[in-house]
């Protein structure tokens, strides 16, 4: 982290703060007053369905739109009213935005070029970048003349030269493939960790979000409907809309969850955590009897899809190292096959079904910076070095 | 679409009687430059290059074309720079009588020239109080010559979008670096092509021009005019006249190619 920063004002600024923020286009409501606090030197995803309002939220921080309503606080000082070029804050497009009349290195050295750093230092350092993200030889192409994944590349290095404090990275690694998608996981993450960078990434990929974040803040309709670690909002979701929109879950309600599992209202188990017997093994509390409908083979798993005799489908996602060889080697064989599906009674997960409930209902105006800051502070806060 | 052999036969043939219409007397005019005839006799007697000797010793002719191009690049330059501001202003901008100025810019080439013409030469004596001159004339070409310059440049920014002008604002650029580095050197072939139209149009007007330019004013067009019905002026203005056709066929032939390229380019790019 920033020597400069650290120690500021409480030492606990956050680098984003947004307050009661509402962006209206028309009749829609994109950002729905969102209230939100980003930790220095946190690496923090978006998730949430097309259109919910998370490009809409990046663009306010970055000073493209002006908010309906709110404010954006960047390290303590408001800058809802400021142009983008005065906001310490760098943005990865979408639709990467590159110069097409300006070649690879020159697209990379604008950021510096328009600062006023000497041409052999930007372009020296332009290089740098371009070899970080392995386009050493790309130099002097024109945006036009490079593939999807190697313009993505570009925008990412062009973001990252200047060593903003914040960068916005709007789905930054969609278009590459998954070897090279990995790869720049990894060199993203580094690169956050060793300059102390803020991350705000928005990104469709829930692996993604959930190995490289500090924390996730999940969206639907201009709202954030669940804010946690990657643990919390895979382990724990708030609401069958985060249950079902992060990972996959069996959902159990009512007269079904009580006929199953013994209790009411709406409930959740993951796929991984429900293994099948071919005779109640008595070991988990439990067990329902049904029949395979189909055997997925995913390469690293299985995904098996049991009918239960209650009358409800559920899927059961098998890890192919602890699966036995001969259930392995016989995956068609299995359709038809009668067996019990178990799991224990912590893998359940009881959902508040109201998912309006949000983050953004329950403070409609702020309450000044301690005091409100608290109730929604970084949970990881402590954990960032 | 396939058309059938006859349908093929007919279009073809009106093509040809359309086009020929249209560039016969064109061609016409251009042979009778050469024409040893001094009164436009056809078909053309002899070849002779006397006429293009003459014009080209006519002091009356070549002022003439000294002052019609005098007039173009200053009415393009005036269109370049307002035209520039203007599309920028509406495209880029949210502003109250947005859609009305809009409307206002491209009015101008629609009017006919003998209202803007009278409009402009009462406004410029009674109103204004100033002498008709060339400067005038610049002033009234240019009215009408910012509408090309506006819809190649408006064109240009609407498709452009503002995502680039974002790009360049997020990595630190204020207003004027932006336009600059990234908005001028996306737009220079529209306005190549918008400032070729101008000149273009400038070039041949005469409507307008015989209303706005003072005594001694003598435009290529009105050069034309004023010596046709003089007999022993005739080829000499048939040479005048291929210049003027020259003069304002060629901008519109590079306008078109650079409209063209551009397409090509932007299909090419667009993902
Ligand atoms: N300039 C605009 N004018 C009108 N409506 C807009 C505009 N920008 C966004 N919207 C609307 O606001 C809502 C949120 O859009 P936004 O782009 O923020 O979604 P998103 O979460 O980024 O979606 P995606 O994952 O598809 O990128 C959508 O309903 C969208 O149609
Ligand atoms: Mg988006």
């Amino acid at each position: 982290m920033s020597p400069r920063w650290t120690g500021e004002r409480t030492g606990r600024t956050p680098a984003i703060r947004l307050r009661g923020l509402t962006k209206t286009f028309g009749s829609v409501n994109a950002v729905d007053n969102l209230d939100l606090d980003i930790a220095e030197g946190e690496f923090f995803s978006m998730l949430g369905p097309s259109g919910s309002g998370k490009t809409t939220v990046l663009r306010v921080i970055a000073g493209f739109e002006q908010p309906t309503a709110g404010t954006v606080v960047l390290r303590g000082q408001d800058v809802t009213a400021k142009a983008p070029f005065d906001r310490d804050v760098n943005t990865v497009f979408q639709d990467y935005a590159l110069f097409p009349h300006m070649s690879v290195i020159e697209n990379i050295a604008y950021g510096l070029r328009v600062r006023g750093v000497a041409k052999a230092e930007r372009l020296a350092r332009a290089q740098e970048a371009l070899e970080v993200v392995q386009l050493r030889g790309f130099a002097q192409r024109k945006p036009s003349e490079l593939s999807g994944g190697q313009r993505q590349r570009v925008a990412l290095a062009r973001a990252t030269v200047v060593r903003p404090k914040v960068l916005l990275l709007d789905e930054p690694l969609g278009a590459l493939d998954l070897k090279l998608r990995e790869q720049m996981q990894v060199e993203l993450k580094e690169l956050q960790r060793s300059l102390g960078i803020t991350f705000i990434f928005v990104t469709h990929d829930q692996e993604e979000a959930l190995t490289l974040s500090d924390r996730i803040a999940v969206f639907n309709a201009g709202k954030v409907v669940q804010l946690g670690t990657p643990t919390e909002i895979y382990e724990r979701p708030s609401s069958p809309f985060v249950a079902a929109f992060v990972g996959t879950s069996n959902i159990f309600e009512d007269a079904l969850a009580r006929a199953v599992l013994g209790r009411g209202g709406t409930n959740s188990v993951r796929p991984e955590r429900i293994s099948l017997h071919s005779a109640p093994t008595g070991e988990s509390t439990i067990s329902a009897a049904g029949t395979i409908a189909e055997v997925i083979y995913i390469g690293t798993a299985t995904r098996i899809i049991v009918d239960l005799d209650v009358g409800k489908r559920i899927t059961v996602l098998e890890h192919n190292a602890t699966a036995s060889v001969e259930s392995r080697a016989s995956v068609s064989d299995r359709r038809g096959e009668r067996v019990h599906a178990e799991w224990p009674p912590e893998a359940i997960v009881a959902l508040d079904s109201d998912s309006a409930a949000t983050l953004g209902d329950a403070a409609p105006a702020p309450q000044g910076p301690v005091g409100h800051g608290a109730s929604i502070a970084p949970a990881t806060a402590s954990k960032i070095p | 679409m396939r058309l059938s052999r006859l349908s093929r036969t007919v279009l073809a043939s009106l093509t040809g009687v359309i086009l020929a219409v249209m560039y016969l007397p064109l061609a016409v005019v251009f042979v009778n430059s050469f024409s040893t005839s001094q009164s436009l006799t056809w078909p053309p007697p002899g070849f002779t290059l006397e006429w293009w000797g003459r014009a080209f010793r006519s002091a009356g002719a070549l002022e003439a074309i000294l002052t019609s191009v005098q007039i173009a690049l200053a009415a393009t330059a005036i269109s370049l720079v307002l035209g520039t501001l203007i599309s920028l202003a509406l495209q880029r901008y949210r502003f109250f009588g947005r859609d009305a100025v809009s409307l206002l810019v491209i009015l101008p080439i629609a009017l006919p020239g003998i209202i803007t013409g009278i409009a402009l030469n009462n406004a410029f004596r009674t109103i204004l109080g100033v002498q008709l001159s060339i400067l005038t004339v610049i002033v009234a070409h240019a009215t009408f010559c910012i509408v090309t310059v506006f819809n190649n440049v408006i064109a240009r920014l609407r498709r452009l979008g503002t995502s680039l002008e974002e790009a360049s604002a997020d990595l630190g650029a204020g207003a004027w670096t932006t336009f600059r580095l990234v908005t001028f050197p996306q737009l220079r072939s529209a306005l190549l092509a918008g400032g070729l139209l101008a000149f273009a149009l400038s070039f041949d007007e005469i409507i307008v021009t015989t209303f706005t330019a003072g005594a001694g004013v003598t435009t290529l067009p009105i050069f034309i005019l004023n010596n046709l019905f003089r007999p022993n002026q005739a080829p000499v203005v048939s040479v005048i006249a291929v210049v003027l056709v020259l003069g304002s066929i060629i901008p519109i032939y590079f306008a078109q190619r650079i409209a063209g390229a551009d397409g090509m380019r932007s299909r090419g790019t667009e993902r």
